[in-house]
């Protein structure tokens, strides 16, 4: 099989941006996954999101692993630079590509299977670097790929298909990324586009590593009774504990909407800002410790609690900031300036001896 | 055999002592007295408490290679006196702490032991318990200076540099000198029949350690960004590389232009080398057999979607973590051919610091031109030890080789273009993220058609590989080429890297016994055409090399289609750097063996 090009049809009535772009400029290669794939959904919020914003698809680097998940970022934006590395590694792949320049917007998407097992130490070391990306985990507690074994993100109890219980404890990609110290911690739900749209903007206009885990049935493998990813079992549980509003930077706030109770706003790096509005009563989406333990308690409850469940703006500082590496990308700093050139060797030989 | 400036000497000693700078500061002495010297340290894996020695080989001939024979021993390990004692030659010297009468039991018939009560020296002179312990070590350096004759300007010159700013460790050094000097000038006969002379061969040279030297090089060379685990024996090259970052690449305000990231391990030290170079950036990583075999992975990737990539390996001892601490070059086959599938790799092999430093823009350069992994095999004894090497020189209208990378203008020109297109030679252009226009591709290490586009069509795919092939041969002609010498003799030998010293002496003393031999050195892989030739011309051919397997000489057989029991293999593989010895009495022996068939 050989991947499938869209036909070029333009279609004169869409609405563009301020770029003067459709969102058909923001799609990429025709998806491959099974029809009714969680993981399409998110894709299409990620067009969304980045026509939304205004990002030249140029500017954007789209990272992956391996996975049904990983496949997914040759099928948005296809005049973006894409990299789909090897399992579990798009963290350090990220890392490299940020370090060399970091003025470009980085992607990077992974299953639960990529990030919680094989890749779980790339994850965690991601977060602790603060890596400068948004990082969407697409979850369907399942190897899709290679035919819906058990993934780490399995709650205890969940049946397979054919009918066997998952018996070891699941890895909360929240709440161990809470646990990191990530910055930006967020869960949806590839079912509810009203939701997460905002958060993905908000988390590729964040200043430092973004996680967002996307709830993302698998159809073939992990959509049936018995399973907790399951797109039934999804609504039923899901409990969105704070919503998030994007506003980017240059949409002024109206009064009226930031009149409304029980809004904070938090400023975004670039000056964009992030309403939230709490559904649960005394949910602190800026202190990490009440943050852990709500979720926490909902997930005790068999509950999914979803939203931008944890904002730290401007505290610390990203994986740049950290070396303290020049504003310049390292790319584009010309072998003049990094040779120190015959004079400075002729001294420095002086001193071996 | 020794004489004047002709000689070696040893020091054992406990790690973790402070013996190191000590036994620096004699090599460092008598390379300033203008006398060629090598040193070579044989430590433990281990951080305090067990046994190392220091080697020193003197040799006004420039000989560097590690020496056969010891001409004087300095025991100071009561660990390791028994087998100390055992390693001087016949008719040499061993000095020991006399502050312990010797055990009446080690003695030997055949060498001279000289005592010198360093311990009681220290005790009676100095308060301090940390003193007690360090100065030991300048106290038989004080004696050595007598006994070999030193110039003790140069020595004192050494000690006023060294604690230039801590003038009273300054004095207690003076001190504990004078102390060794005195108590050997008083009792022994100074010098001994082998010692040292002022030369004037080493003004146009330097002391330096191979990791410290391509560090240099790849900061020279424009790298970047440098990512890492650390594993002996390569740490001290990302170290030195983070030095000498910080002296010339950080501006006024404190900002750098680099970035060294220590990663989780040498999966994820692969990841962001080959994520650096995809973006744009010049970044490798150092490490070790361990480090590569965990990469194995990541390098196919790199290869097939055809990322540049430098991976420097400094080889230590053995299968699984082995012995850390001791040289081999035993990761030939694990650089060539590394990961699974289709895969084979240009390699460049350094023979000492100066290559090294040369080596690294070469390395970066032919990473991009070829967009492919490249790997610099090195070694412990290249990498960690101090040789004496001219002094590196810098051409500053280098510009480096970034190969075919296309703008968005360029890109637009083209009539078509293609990602994995052959542009020539086998070598397709590429589009670095963020460039814009109609170059934007997806990179993936899944099956991909010339135009980097998804597939599992057998001829799209084979395509590709084929390219991938053409391109390798065409390195054949662009890596470093084999060194040859001599010329006319049945007999060439061949060798790689680091041994490269013992090698040559070996072959001059072979010469004077009456065997003649060519001589080549291979740099790089894939091999040129001369390697294919050297091996054409010669009737008896030796492969030198430190492995067990003879892996040189079966990297020979597969590439060139040579019979492989049509060459010889010299194997040493105990881990410690090769003597020229070795190499005499390997190729004696054959050729012992070939007279013998003829008569
Ligand atoms: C080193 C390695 N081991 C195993 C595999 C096989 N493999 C491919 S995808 C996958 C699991 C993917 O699961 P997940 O990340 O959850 O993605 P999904 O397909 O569920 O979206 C595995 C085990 C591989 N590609 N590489
Ligand atoms: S197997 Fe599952 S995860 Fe993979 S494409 Fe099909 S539905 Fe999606
Ligand atoms: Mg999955």
């Amino acid at each position: 099989m050989t991947s499938i090009v869209k036909p070029p049809v333009k279609h004169p009535s869409l609405q563009t941006n301020a770029l003067g772009l459709t969102k058909r400029d923001y799609e990429g290669a025709m998806s491959t996954l099974c029809a009714g794939c969680g993981h399409d959904s998110v894709t299409s919020a990620l067009i969304s999101a980045f026509w939304e914003l205004d990002v030249p698809p140029h500017r954007a680097a789209k990272m992956s692993g391996i996975g049904c998940s990983s496949k997914t970022t040759a099928y948005f934006m296809k005049q973006s630079h894409g990299f789909n590395s090897v399992h579990g590694r798009m963290p350090s792949v990220t890392s490299g590509a940020n370090a060399a320049n970091r003025d470009l917007i980085y992607i990077g998407v992974s299953g639960d299977g990529d990030s919680l097992s094989i890749g779980l130490g790339q994850l965690c070391h991601a977060i602790r670097r603060n890596v400068n990306m948004l990082y969407v985990l697409e979850n369907n507690g399942v190897y899709g790929l290679t035919k819906g074994q058990f993934s780490a993100s399995a709650d205890v109890g969940s049946t397979s298909k054919r009918g066997e219980a998952n018996m070891n404890q699941p890895i909360d990609p929240c709440l161990l990324s809470m646990t990191l110290g990530a910055t930006f911690v967020a869960r949806s739900f590839s079912g509810d586009k009203a939701q997460l749209i905002p958060i993905l903007k908000a988390g590729l206009m964040h200043n430092g590593f973004a996680m967002i885990d996307i709830i993302s049935p698998c159809v073939s493998f992990n959509d049936h009774d018995g399973s907790t990813k399951s797109y039934k079992f999804t609504r039923e549980h899901e409990v969105e504990i704070v919503h998030a509003d994007f506003v980017p930077l240059r949409k002024e706030i109206s009064a009226e909407s930031n009149a409304a109770g029980g809004v904070t706003s938090v400023t975004m790096h670039d000056g964009s800002t992030v309403r939230f509005r709490r559904t649960a009563e005394d949910y602190d989406p800026t202190n990490r410790i009440g943050a852990y333990s709500h979720v926490k308690a909902c997930g005790e409850r068999g509950e999914i609690a979803t939203g931008l469940l944890y904002l730290e703006e401007g505290s610390g500082g990203e994986m740049h900031t950290l070396n303290k590496t020049v504003k310049r990308p390292l790319v584009e700093i010309p072998q003049a300036e990094l040779c120190p050139g015959s004079k400075a060797l002729d001294e420095l030989m002086a001193e071996f001896r | 055999m020794s004489g004047l400036n002709d000689f070696a000497f040893k020091i054992g000693t406990v790690n973790g002592t402070g013996s190191a700078s000590a036994n620096t500061m004699l090599m460092q002495s008598i390379f300033r007295m203008g006398i060629p010297v090598t040193g070579k340290n044989i430590f433990p894996s281990n951080i305090q408490g067990l046994p190392t020695w220091y080697e020193i080989r003197v040799s006004a001939d420039g000989w560097n290679a590690r020496p056969g024979e010891l001409d004087l021993v300095v025991a100071m390990n009561p660990e390791t006196l028994k087998q100390d004692i055992a390693t001087v030659r016949e008719g040499g010297y061993l000095m020991y702490d006399s502050s312990y009468p010797l055990p009446a039991e080690l003695h030997r018939d055949g060498i001279t032991f000289l005592g010198v009560p360093c311990g009681e020296m220290c005790v009676q002179s100095f308060v301090r318990d940390r003193d007690r312990v360090l100065l030991r070590n300048i106290i038989y350096t004080g004696a050595l200076a007598a006994l070999l004759d030193f110039d003790m300007t140069v020595v004192d010159e050494l000690l006023n540099e060294k604690f230039a700013k801590k003038k009273a460790v300054l004095e207690s050094n003076h001190k504990a000198v004078r102390l060794g000097y005195d108590f050997a000038k008083k009792h022994f006969a100074c010098p001994l029949p082998f010692s040292l002379k002022q030369l004037d061969k080493t003004s146009k040279h330097i002391l330096i350690d191979g990791n410290t030297a391509f560090a240099l090089g790849a900061v020279y060379a424009g790298a970047t960004v440098g990512a890492w685990y650390p594993i002996t024996p390569s740490t001290s090259l990302m170290d030195a590389f983070k030095g000498f970052c910080e002296q010339y690449r950080t501006t006024p305000e404190g900002e750098k232009k680099f970035i060294i990231i220590q990663a989780e391990d040498e999966l994820a030290a692969a990841g962001m080398v080959i994520g650096a170079n995809w973006a744009g950036a010049r970044a490798f990583t150092s490490t070790a057999g361990p480090g590569i075999s965990l990469m194995q992975e990541f390098i196919g990737l790199a290869y097939y979607a055809e990322v540049p990539s430098v991976f420097v390996d400094v080889q230590r001892v053995g299968p699984s973590t082995g012995m850390p601490t001791r040289t081999q070059q035993s990761d030939l086959f694990s650089c060539a051919y590394a990961s699974h599938g289709d895969t084979k790799h240009i390699c460049i092999y350094p023979s000492d610091p100066k290559e090294c430093f040369e080596m690294a823009p070469t390395a970066f350069d032919l990473a991009e031109r070829f967009q492919t992994p490249v790997f610099v095999v090195t070694d412990l004894d290249i990498g960690m030890n101090d040789w004496m090497v001219p002094r590196f020189t810098w051409d500053d209208s280098y510009v480096p080789d970034r190969g075919k990378v296309l703008t968005a203008e360029e890109v637009a020109k083209a009539e078509k273009w293609g990602r994995y297109q052959d542009t020539g030679g086998g070598i397709p252009s590429r589009t670095l993220p963020g460039s814009g226009g109609k170059g934007a591709f997806f990179t993936r290490g899944s099956g991909h058609n010339l135009n980097a586009v998804y597939t599992e069509d057998s001829p799209e795919y084979q395509a590709v590989l084929d390219r991938i092939a053409r391109k390798f041969r065409t390195a054949a002609t662009k890596v470093p080429k084999a060194v040859i010498d001599g010329g006319g003799s049945d007999i060439g030998i061949i060798a790689v890297g680091g041994t490269n010293g013992a090698v040559t002496e070996g072959i001059a003393l072979l010469r004077t016994q009456g065997i003649a031999c060519d001589h080549m050195r291979i740099r790089g892989f894939p091999f040129g055409a001369e390697v294919e030739d050297f091996i054409k011309k010669h009737e008896h051919v030796f492969v030198v090399e430190q492995n067990r397997d003879a892996q040189l000489r079966s990297m020979l057989a597969i590439e060139l289609g040579v019979p492989r029991d049509d060459m010889i293999a010299v194997l040493d593989y105990a881990g410690l750097p090769l003597t020229a010895k070795f190499v005499v009495d390997s190729v004696v022996h054959h050729v012992g063996l070939l007279a013998g068939v003829k008569a």
